[in-house]
């Protein structure tokens, strides 16, 4: 399979548990974790990429659902308004993985989902508001 | 060669032969400047961009029973305005923040509401909250005032920036090992990424560089509106280092610049948030440049390649005052997407808009050659190179 990219939202309980490294253990997945948090309310967010057999990564799955995990994926989570948007580019010298580009001949910044690890430096830099990041 | 009245004729006429300063280039390549010279009239050029000393005046009318605002307090959208003028004037800044906006508190602090933002939202028509409170005279009873107001129901609502159109700017980057947050953007530690901000050959100092034509009185498009020079611009510094074309190296010139804001528009002006720093107002303007010699022709034909900015070190050298660059680089190389500083290959990116730059330059071009738009002629000069005009640093004495 391909390298796919999800977001797990852990609740309060599950902080302290060992859950992600089951993963590797039973579920033959490889992980690389991009963003990893713990809010106020002690909630834990964590953002990978996972890498393995079909088969395990269903399973995988499977499992966090059943530990409680919400689960969901990451290409939906950040998004870029258009109407904002004046195509500056602060956002792009940033941007860690290229997923924000300037166009060359048009001057105007286009942003490549699949290439985005919804770190949140763009959010946090754009003077327009125009980028935007949910979980 | 041409004069403006000649010029304004022309537009009358309807074949006046307008270029945007990019455009010029190529004409300029293929045709060289004598012939350039003769078949163009005008070049228009333009900017967009955070502009932080820009504001904006207005008188709300009186109130019934009156109340005199000046020397009291107001708030509209919940930023603080400035009373220290007559009863029913107030003033706006587009660096004023809310009372009780968390600012720096929780570090670096985002800064999503202030001026800058509200004068976006009264030039797009937004009903917003005005209240005020004076101390009470016998001419002026009343001390409280709460009510919605809207920009058509104003006397007067004037954009006036005391400093905009800066001629040419730093190049920002940070050399120290942590990040930092600046007016010119998130700067990643140990030269992790460099901010410009200039349209570069758009730009329209940089295609007027000695100020031959733009001066007080030129006509202007301000904020989508019709908008004039008022007045050369706070920190005017025309007397820095130059390339052989008269470009300054450095930033230089700036200007003052006023227009009705009733006829402006929230496309051209835009509320800002810089993370950690504050809030401004992104600003766009258009500048024409009347063709009329060879030599002026020239000047609008620079290109990027020919520009030059400073690097400046925001983490040490900029704070502390200090003249240190790190050394030039033209806009060729800034708008590529990336420069070299001491060997390594650093991400560049615009806080101005090229983008917008370029939509202003064509607004401008299309009024022009639609006989909606006259050239003026300056009333007078802003001080250039011979001028010995400096902007000098704060000396502090003791108190």
């Amino acid at each position: 399979m391909e390298r796919i990219k999800i977001v797990l939202h852990f609740p309060k309980q599950l902080v302290d548990k060992p859950i992600v490294y089951r993963l590797v253990k039973d579920f033959n997945l490889e992980f690389n974790i991009l963003k990893a948090e713990v809010n106020p309310n002690e909630e834990g967010l964590l953002i990978l990429e996972l890498k393995g057999q079909d088969q395990d990564y269903k399973k995988g799955i499977e499992y966090l659902k059943n530990e409680g995990v919400r689960v969901q994926p990451l290409s939906q989570d950040v998004s870029m308004d258009r109407q904002r948007c004046v195509d500056c580019t602060v956002c792009v010298s940033l941007c860690p993985t290229e997923a924000l580009e300037k166009d060359p001949q048009s001057g105007e910044v286009k942003f490549i989902k699949e290439k985005c690890i919804a770190c949140g430096i763009c959010v946090k830099a754009c003077p327009y508001g125009a980028m935007k990041i949910e979980f | 060669m041409k004069t403006i009245q000649e010029i304004n004729e022309k537009i009358k006429k309807g074949n006046v032969v307008v270029l945007t300063a990019e455009e010029v280039i190529g004409l300029v390549e293929e045709k060289g400047i004598k012939e350039a010279a003769q078949t163009v009239d005008v070049v228009t050029t333009a900017t967009f961009g955070p502009m932080c000393s820009s504001g904006i005046y207005f008188n709300i009318g009186h109130s019934k029973p009156r109340i005199k605002l000046g020397g009291g307090h107001a708030t509209l959208g919940g930023v603080p305005c400035y009373t220290g003028l007559a009863a029913a004037d107030l003033f706006l800044g587009a660096n004023a923040l809310p009372d009780d906006d968390p600012r720096n508190s929780v570090y670096p602090g985002e800064f999503r509401y202030g001026g800058g933002h509200v004068i976006s939202d009264l030039v797009s028509g937004k009903d917003l909250v005005l209240e005020a409170s004076g101390y009470g005279t016998d001419c002026y009873p009343r001390k409280n005032l709460k009510t919605y107001i809207n920009i058509k129901d104003l006397n007067e609502a004037v954009l006036y920036n005391i400093r905009n159109c800066y001629q040419n700017y730093n190049v920002a980057i940070n050399t120290s090992d942590k990040v930092i947050y600046t007016y010119m953007g998130i700067l990643r530690q140990k030269l992790g990424n460099a901010n410009y901000c200039s349209a570069g050959a758009l730009s329209p100092l940089l295609n007027d560089p000695l100020y031959k034509t733009i001066g007080i009185g030129t006509k202007i498009l301000l904020g989508g509106g019709v908008g004039f020079v008022s007045w050369w611009g706070t920190q005017h510094n025309p007397c820095v280092e130059r390339t052989n074309k008269g470009v300054p190296k450095y930033p230089a010139a700036t200007l003052a610049l006023i227009g009705d804001l009733k006829n402006m528009s929230g496309q051209w002006l835009i509320g800002t948030s810089m993370v950690g720093y504050g809030v401004t107002l992104s600003v766009g303007i258009g500048i024409p440049i009347p063709i009329l010699n060879e030599e002026i022709l020239e000047y609008t034909a620079v290109k990027d390649e020919d520009i030059l900015a400073p690097v400046v070190d925001y983490s040490k050298d900029y704070p502390q005052r200090e003249n240190r660059i790190l050394g030039l680089v033209n806009y060729a190389q800034l708008k590529s997407g990336h420069i070299e500083i001491k060997g390594k290959k650093v991400p560049t990116s615009s806080l101005s808009s090229i983008r917008k730059a370029r939509e202003i330059a064509d607004v401008l071009k299309g009024r022009i050659k639609s006989g909606e738009f006259l050239l003026t002629e300056a009333v007078e000069k802003i001080p250039s190179v011979d001028s010995k005009y400096r902007s000098k640093p704060l000396k502090e004495r003791k108190v």
